[in-house]
């Protein structure tokens, strides 16, 4: 292929992508660091407090965010393979198990909210201070990740259109891998909010 | 050209690192609903960092990467993992 008709550098589109990347894992271990802090400064009102979310749902959530991973993985060796209408079924599926873990998290939160546990809620804050700080780091930082699922699903969407179109193909699928790879730093940090939140009780 | 990084990961490596990381997950929820005390905390831990390892190793690419991406990634936990323990260290030694 000759210079001219290819002004693309790989390399340094995904260098780019990582070095975003260390800011969402930043941003996400800046409250992971408050989380350890509060929990040190109240470990029984984490404890009892983590003791009321359900463990089913987010096993469910958690393995749910596992295969959507391993399907945008193995929708970008479809792309390589020139299967263009697996790479696709594999990036719908992947959008359709984003919906399901949004779906799951409002039943959980609405549960919550509907028993008045919700940030600035006085029945909350009669409870303490550390059922404050748990569920005010609980909710935001589900909130959190819950819009970078959002936004996911936003670039899964582009994805599997430009794969569609062809955009995206055997000999240029760079912003496919970015794409996953922002979509397995979601995983990645729901990987440790999982047992922070609702195993270590 | 410069962008040849054709290294095409089979399914079946994505479809067994899957079926580990579900794994991981379960033992990690019926390790923990095991009442093991203060064990408890370290042994969630532990299998979340197992499971971020595979997942940042193969999902995403890093064993088929250059080593740079591999070793800023490194840094950036490294980092991390710093910052949290002096925080910690100041808390419980004030």
């Amino acid at each position: 292929m000759s210079a001219i008709e290819s002004h693309r550098d790989d390399l340094a589109s995904k260098t780019g992508m990582w070095l975003f990347l260390f800011t969402e894992m930043l941003l996400f271990g800046g409250l992971f660091i408050v989380y350890s802090v509060y929990r040190y400064l109240n470990p029984t009102a984490f404890h009892l407090a983590a003791e009321e979310l359900s463990v089913v749902i987010g096993t469910v959530n958690t393995i749910i965010l596992l295969v959507s991973s391993a399907t945008v993985a193995m929708s970008i060796t479809a792309v390589q393979k020139r299967n263009k209408k697996l790479a696709v079924a594999l990036l719908i599926i992947t959008i359709l198990l984003g919906l399901v873990f949004l779906v799951n998290k409002y039943f959980e939160w609405g549960h919550h909210i509907r028993e008045h546990i919700y940030p600035g809620s006085n029945v909350l804050a009669l409870r303490g201070h550390g059922d404050v700080m748990f569920y005010g780091l609980y909710f935001f930082m589900t909130g959190l990740h819950a819009l970078h699922i959002i936004v996911g699903l936003i670039l899964i969407l582009i994805i599997s259109v430009s794969v569609l179109k062809e955009k995206i193909n055997s000999e240029d699928y760079v912003f496919h891998e970015n794409g996953g790879l922002y979509w397995h730093l979601v995983d990645l940090i729901w990987i440790f909010l999982f047992p922070l939140f609702y195993l270590i009780t | 050209m410069e962008n040849e990084h054709n290294h095409i990961v089979p399914y079946k490596t994505f479809l067994l690192i899957l079926a580990g990381l579900i794994t991981l997950t379960l033992i990690s929820v019926i390790l923990t609903q095991i009442s093991l005390g203060t064990l408890t905390v370290a042994i969630a831990l532990l299998i979340a960092g197992v499971k971020s390892f595979y997942v940042l190793r193969y999902f995403m690419h890093l064993k088929f990467e250059t080593r740079l991406f591999s070793f800023a990634t490194f840094g950036a936990i490294l980092l991390l993992v710093a910052i949290l323990l002096i925080t910690l260290l100041d808390y419980i030694y004030r």
